[in-house]
């Protein structure tokens, strides 16, 4: 429902800010982003304004989070992954 | 499956001249409609092809015509002087004929419409008829009053021998599908312009006449290109569509391997736009033979208009008429624009 | 630290997405029935879906219902009648591009465009006022979208926006409608998928009560391959284990209290009133409405907007028929409708589902249903 773009601030006037997007630069409006902002800062996009100062850390969180996930799985898994793995070159060998 | 898109309330609507599905509908039953049976042998308007194809001799005469209304008229890499040369220069190459003998150029202004502007456009149709090898041989001009056209419309029509046809209809499985560059940077680039979105300045149409660069592939394996369009309206997702569905083949295309500048990528994520459906003015899909695949591909890279040309798919005899991109993360259907693209913001 | 465009990538790595389905599949497998539905609230999250081809990786077992997460496609009819009305008063009209060919009662905005009414697209409500301070004309922004959006709006009404320029709001407040679903009676959700974007604004927290209340778990989800499949796969484990807990999986953006600034800009502005979401039924509390403090910049006050010239014109109401309603609660197909591709289609869209790009029935119209893409040859 909210398209969300994430980019990069590039200098900042009063309330407005210039945003590269990785491939083109746009003015994004700063009325609403819950932190203050400075250049070098990575935010959310939404319409032309941040909604979102994105902490960095963060970014390394969220993957800390998504390798648990997989780590959870995968450890009850190895049988099963090893079963999937036979199968699987089973197949492959079929196909060839 | 699909339905048809009949008019709405019995009215053309804009979607019905914007090169999707709707346009094709109206064309086949509305416009053809009653035609005289064809007066030649060849490609006739029933294959609603890029232009017509008459035997004379034992050669082919290729032939085309196309009108033109972009608003703005200048937008950044080009005007609509050099979209209407290249349009047209462009549909003749995409049937295999490179080597344009004459156009013709039609003008309707708009009384009002500066003479400076007029000569802009002059100069960029003179440079873009001698970019082609090419020139006007005749023409027309009308002025109509303030407010009954937008600015300025242009018609050209063009004309060229060729001794091999090459139509949007012959792709077998198997065959290989290729694109000459980047895809979406005219759509991008005009729509930044017309809704002035603040980066329309790092964005620029690839406008340009393909005769050159369509000469190089055909020179390098004349049998093994089989099929050729150039991804207008519509963007490279209608253009594909047509071809399978004339084809009688599916289209599998890989994402990863589809050629998008990072500002045109970064513009689209932005204004929430699939670069398939944006318009292209100076790139082909081609289609081709697999043991032509790798004479085609060097030609045209060794051509400053194919410096990026990719391999993006493959035909597949599954699937007749649908186009399928695989993301690398699952695949779907790759669907065709409705109407003018526009941003959103869901 | 990395630049985040190698990190927005590294969320789009194709590998980590193939571990992710096969740890999907198997959650859904160790819950032995099928299937397991659960809804996603978010347009974005259907875009994404499709745009990544998800929908090819989901196991067979698991149902990923698209509730009604479209602002634009749940925006009723009265309120599309109302910014073609204005704009057959001569107002001029800005409106997302979302939202210029959606149908009213009588025509789309794209329709009274073409008729000679001035209506533009903008890419932002910021990108109005700009133009509105360039125009003599009345100017009305036609506003839509969820809180998300909401906010941007709010913040340019208290920026001083000039004196031609008002705001006819049709913005909508996502909570509300997540409750009239979990609370249909036949409803077969399980949990839900929450907008990674909205709840920004909001905080997650905002959802630990409504997961009290109705024992189904939430996640909050982002908008990359990745995050998805870690947010179905967090939300099926949770339905696996009998969990009913909110989850945020998208922490880089959401927090807990969300973004107070914004929520403040928001609620200053807006109020949340009662009314019907197009094809769905009506939500208490899901319509943004400008508060009495506005009301110089609210078009509905500023204006007199004169519906039944348009309603003269109307033919009769099809909308009771519809069962958008329960195709997003996951209790009926599109075919069970008895509009569906005779009444309803694409062109002249009835309910929700067919006004977006995205939406099932415009997708069952366009395909014929979900097709399975895992079979074609490379």
């Amino acid at each position: 429902m909210c398209l969300g773009v994430p980019g990069k601030i590039v200098s900042v006037e009063g309330t407005l800010a210039t945003v590269d997007f990785w491939g083109v630069k746009r003015e994004v409006r700063l009325d609403i982003v819950d932190e203050p902002v400075a250049p070098g800062d990575y935010i959310m996009n939404h319409v032309g304004f941040a909604i979102r100062r994105i902490p960095p850390d963060q970014i390394d969180e969220t993957l800390a989070l998504y390798d648990e996930l997989l780590k959870a799985m995968s450890e009850d898994d190895l049988m099963a992954a090893d079963v999937r793995g036979e199968i699987n070159a089973t197949e492959e060998k079929k196909r060839g | 499956m699909n339905a048809p898109q009949g008019l709405v309330n019995g009215k053309i609507a804009l979607k019905h001249g914007a090169g999707g599905r709707a346009m094709r509908e109206l064309i086949r039953d509305v416009i053809l409609k009653g035609a005289a049976p064809a007066s030649f042998d060849g490609v006739g308007p029933d294959a609603m092809d890029d232009g017509a194809a008459l035997k004379v001799g034992d050669q082919w005469l290729v032939i085309t015509t196309d009108s033109y209304v972009i608003n703005p008229p200048f937008f950044p890499g080009g005007d609509i002087g050099r979209l209407a040369i290249s349009g047209t220069v462009n549909d003749l190459a995409m049937m295999g004929a490179t080597e344009p003998l004459a156009l013709t150029c039609a003008l309707i202004v708009e009384e009002g419409f500066a003479r400076g502007d007029l000569e802009r456009v002059r100069d960029s149709i003179h440079s873009a008829c001698r970019e082609a090898r090419t020139a006007i041989a005749t023409g027309d001009t009308k002025v109509m009053g303030n407010g009954e056209l937008d600015g300025i419309v242009l018609n050209t029509a063009g004309v060229a021998f060729t001794r091999r046809v090459v139509t949007d209809r012959a792709l077998k499985p198997g065959d290989r599908i290729v694109v000459t560059g980047t895809i979406g940077d005219h759509g991008l680039a005009v729509m930044a312009h017309r809704h002035e979105l603040g980066f329309e300045n790092q964005l620029r149409s690839d406008v340009a006449p393909l005769n050159g660069l369509v000469a190089a592939a055909l020179g390098a394996a004349p049998e093994g290109v089989v099929a050729m369009k150039d991804p207008t309206r519509g963007g490279l997702a209608s253009a594909l569509h047509e071809m399978a569905e004339k084809s009688g083949v599916g289209v599998v295309l890989e994402e990863a391997k589809i050629p998008v500048r990072d500002e045109v990528r970064a513009a689209s994520e932005l204004l929430g736009i699939d670069p398939l459906h944006a318009a292209n003015e100076g790139k082909a899909v081609i289609g081709v033979r697999p043991e032509a695949l790798d004479a085609v591909l060097a030609a045209l890279r060794a051509h400053p208009l194919g410096l990026s040309a990719e391999v993006i798919g493959t035909c597949v005899a599954e699937r007749p008429g649908f186009v399928i991109l695989d993301t690398g993360f699952g695949r779907r259907l790759v669907t065709e624009p409705e109407g003018e693209l526009l941003p959103r913001i869901c | 630290m990395a630049e985040p465009r190698a990190d927005t990538l590294r969320f789009q790595d194709p590998a980590t997405a193939r571990r992710m389905a096969d740890a999907l599949a198997r959650a859904v497998g160790e819950i032995g029935r099928a299937p397991v539905s659960v809804m996603h609230v978010c347009g974005s999250h259907e875009q994404a879906i499709a745009k990544y081809g998800l929908r090819a990786v989901f196991p067979r077992g698991l149902n990923v219902i698209m509730g009604p997460g479209c602002p634009v496609c749940v925006t009723d009819l009265p309120e599309v009648d109302e910014a073609v009305a204005l704009a057959g008063q001569g107002v001029r009209i800005f409106t997302y591009g979302d939202m210029l060919r959606v149908p009213g009662t009588v025509k789309s905005l794209a329709d009274a465009q073409a008729e000679g009414a001035k209506i533009d697209v903008v890419y932002s409500v910021g990108h109005a006022v700009q133009l509105a301070r360039k125009s003599a004309d009345e100017c009305v922004f036609f506003a839509s979208g969820f809180e998300t959006t909401a906010v941007a709006t709010a913040a340019v009404i208290l920026a001083s926006p000039p004196a031609n320029f008002s705001v006819l709001s049709a913005h909508k407040y996502i909570p509300p409608v997540m409750e009239i679903v979990a609370e249909m009676p036949e409803t077969r959700v399980e949990g839900f998928l929450a907008a990674g974007h909205a709840a920004t604004i909001t905080g997650w927290g905002i959802f630990e009560r409504f997961v009290e209340r109705h024992s189904l778990p939430v996640v909050v989800a982002g908008f990359e391959p990745l995050d998805i499949l870690a947010g179905l796969l967090t939300l099926v484990e949770l339905v696996r284990d009998g969990r009913a807990e909110v989850f945020n999986a998208y922490p880089r953006c959401v927090t807990r209290e969300g973004n107070r600034r914004a929520q403040e800009v928001l609620w200053k502005v807006f109020k949340p009133t009662g009314g019907r979401w197009r094809g769905i039924a009506h939500v208490p509390n899901g319509n943004l409405r400008l508060r009495d403090e506005f009301a110089s910049v609210d078009a509905r006050r500023r204006f007199t907007i004169d519906l039944t010239k348009l309603w003269d014109y109307a033919p009769p109401s099809l909308a009771q028929s519809c069962v958008c309603g329960d195709i997003m609660a996951g209790i009926a197909s599109p075919t069970d409708c008895p509009l569906f591709g005779r009444e309803c289609v694409p062109d002249n869209p009835v309910g929700a589902c067919m006004v977006s790009t995205e939406g099932t029935c415009r997708i069952w119209h366009q395909y014929g249903g979900h097709l399975n893409l895992g079979e074609e040859n490379r």
